[in-house]
């Protein structure tokens, strides 16, 4: 994949600055993401990952800054807009549609491209069947592509936790989405867990040919998957290049173990 | 086959709700057609407060609006024979216009209250709700065209069982219908997680609104079959109270649950008539019962279940014929 040919960034966040009251969350920053590459962003609690993908998927408005998708400006956006642009994502804290079925979930995320009027699903008419019967097969193959087909008609909130996390990728993938932004998808999973997981996330980026942000914790395993690091901290991008590169940088060293052991 | 499929829950209710006509005595009748109008209420309102998860409160403005309207307009026709139709037919047609025209103008009501109170969440759309309804109330008893405080009297008795027993299809299948849709999914997805759906491509402020159109409409068509029944329309009938009977219905019967609520309706409806009886502890008894339902059974008596997704589980051949 790296062998690409650079081209246009599928993703593009110019000086982009989020202040809440006194606090500046995250200044001045800047990312640029081709098409197909896998982007980790890493960095310590409160170092502003998780602002980062609120301003790009909308929940957010920037300060100051622009966002562009494809070359078109995102940024101040609607969530539901961004998200009919191309960009979906997944939460820190999980966040299912609880009490409704695992394919329910997927299928409001089909919800966005499906052409049905709601007149239509009032009087019956034949296209109105059509679409529901594409819907669900649409989001079938998406339960089947994360393993999750033996759970169709289980409510979300019965199913284990590596479960949900998946239902999620799943729900987000639905939306067919060329930018996948994934909010430590591995949290709270095992070692053995967190491998198998982010071999799915390689293979779902070369199957659907997506582009990927992900935030991590895991320095380790987040090395190992991503192309390209970003290492935030106190809302600044203190360091940016390959794994082996940021794994070097004695600033993401200090902001990881502390001033001393950088010393060391 | 399609159009088959389409008006089959009323072609079947037709002739049922023909016989029960024959054959129920006025006292029966009077239960049942307030049975049916609550029903129509309650499932409508089941649409915005069980599927989208909002909380209005102010279900009998729109049910005012609905009733005000109908009665408007078939008194000002109630002399008036449409060209080339019997007598009978031509006020059948001229209420079932006056019906749609009910619901267009509480759906319009709907739009109205929904667009700026809808970005408002839990109790403050309640109080905006709640507080429209009681506008409404007062702003028609100021108004002498409308009959002021008295209301309109002498308005024509055109509601019938059957009317009103198809104006109760005409909701239960709206719902229905809408909640197997990918319409409906989005409004669920509202009311699971509002963030989620947002960040899935839902328009949640304009689903929200568009649900509270659809449920206010319904509520207009109640409000309409109501006062043809009653013969009178006053904003007495619209008050606050009326608004709680209903979320009471939704909330008894288990919010989001439609067959919850089609019972719910029924039995709260019947239990009034029977606590009759009891003269001034009537409310109190009433007030009793839901209290003790809800301290036994929280999410009412359906939680979000269907009875025919119940029934489909001990039945699964009859799946096909249910799916109406």
């Amino acid at each position: 994949m790296k062998s690409v040919i650079k081209t246009e960034p599928v993703l593009e966040g110019k000086e982009v600055t989020m202040q809440f009251g006194g606090l500046k969350a995250v200044s001045h920053f800047n990312l640029v993401m081709r098409p197909n590459e896998l982007v980790g962003m890493i960095g310590p609690n409160g170092a502003g990952k998780t602002t980062v993908f609120n301003m790009i998927t909308g929940v957010y408005t920037p300060t100051s800054g622009e966002i562009f998708l494809d070359g078109k400006p995102i940024h101040g956006l609607k969530p539901h807009r961004i998200c009919h642009q191309g960009i979906a994502r997944t939460f820190q804290n999980i966040r299912l549609f609880k009490e409704l079925t695992a394919l329910d979930n997927v299928r409001i995320a089909c919800h966005t491209h499906s052409s049905s009027q709601w007149w239509q699903a009032l009087l019956l008419t034949s296209g109105h069947f059509a679409e529901e019967t594409r819907i669900t097969r649409h989001a079938e193959e998406f339960l089947n592509v994360l393993g999750l087909s033996h759970r169709r008609d289980h409510l979300a909130k019965n199913l284990p936790y590596g479960e949900q996390r998946r239902l999620e990728i799943a729900r987000a993938l639905a939306t067919q989405p060329k930018l996948l932004c994934l909010d430590e998808p591995a949290a709270g999973m095992n070692t053995s867990e967190k491998v198998a997981l982010m071999e799915l996330i390689r293979k779902i980026r070369d199957d659907f040919d997506l582009t990927i942000l992900l935030i991590e914790h895991d320095m380790r395993l987040v090395m190992g998957v991503s192309e390209r690091l970003l290492v935030l901290d106190h809302g600044v991008t203190i360091s940016e290049g390959t794994p082996e590169m940021v794994r070097r940088d004695p600033k993401v060293i200090e902001a990881y173990l502390g001033l001393e052991e950088a010393v060391k | 086959m399609k159009l088959l499929k389409n008006f089959l829950p009323f072609l079947i209710g037709i002739p049922i709700l023909w016989g029960i006509q024959l054959i129920s005595p006025p006292h029966i009748a009077i239960i049942l057609v307030n049975v049916g109008v609550n029903i129509i209420l309650a499932v409508s309102l089941n649409v915005v407060n069980g599927f989208t998860g909002q909380f209005s409160i102010g279900h009998a403005g729109f049910m005012a609006a609905g009733a005000y309207t109908t009665a408007k307009i078939t008194l000002a026709l109630q002399d008036t024979l449409l060209p080339g139709l019997s007598p009978w037919l031509s006020t059948q047609t001229i209420f079932l216009m006056a019906l749609v025209a009910g619901m267009l103008l509480s759906g319009t009501m709907g739009l109205l209250v929904g667009m700026p109170s809808l970005r408002l969440r839990g109790d403050y759309l309640a109080i905006v709700t709640l507080g429209f309804n009681e506008i409404i109330r007062v702003f028609i008893e100021n108004i002498r065209w409308l009959g002021g405080a008295t209301g309109l009297s002498g308005v024509p008795p055109y509601t019938t069982l059957v009317w009103v027993g198809l104006g109760a299809i005409a909701t239960i299948s709206m719902a229905r219908r809408l909640v197997s849709s990918t319409h409906g999914r989005a409004l669920l997805a509202i009311r699971e997680d509002e963030i989620a759906a947002e960040a899935m491509g839902v328009n949640t402020t304009k689903y929200k609104i568009r649900a509270f159109v659809i449920s206010s409409a319904f509520a207009g068509l109640g409000g309409g079959l109501l006062g043809h029944y009653i013969l009178l329309v006053t904003p007495k009938t619209f008050t606050f109270i009326k608004s709680m009977e209903v979320v009471g219905m939704v909330v008894l019967g288990g919010m989001g649950s439609i067959s919850g609520s089609i019972i719910s309706a029924t039995l709260l409806t019947v239990l009034l008539e029977g606590l009759r009886g009891l003269d001034q502890y009537r409310m109190v008894m009433y007030a009793l019962l839901l209290v003790i339902l809800m301290l036994t059974r929280p999410t009412g008596l359906f939680g979000t279940h269907e009875i025919w997704d119940v029934l489909s589980r001990y039945f699964p051949k009859r799946k096909a014929v249910q799916k109406a």
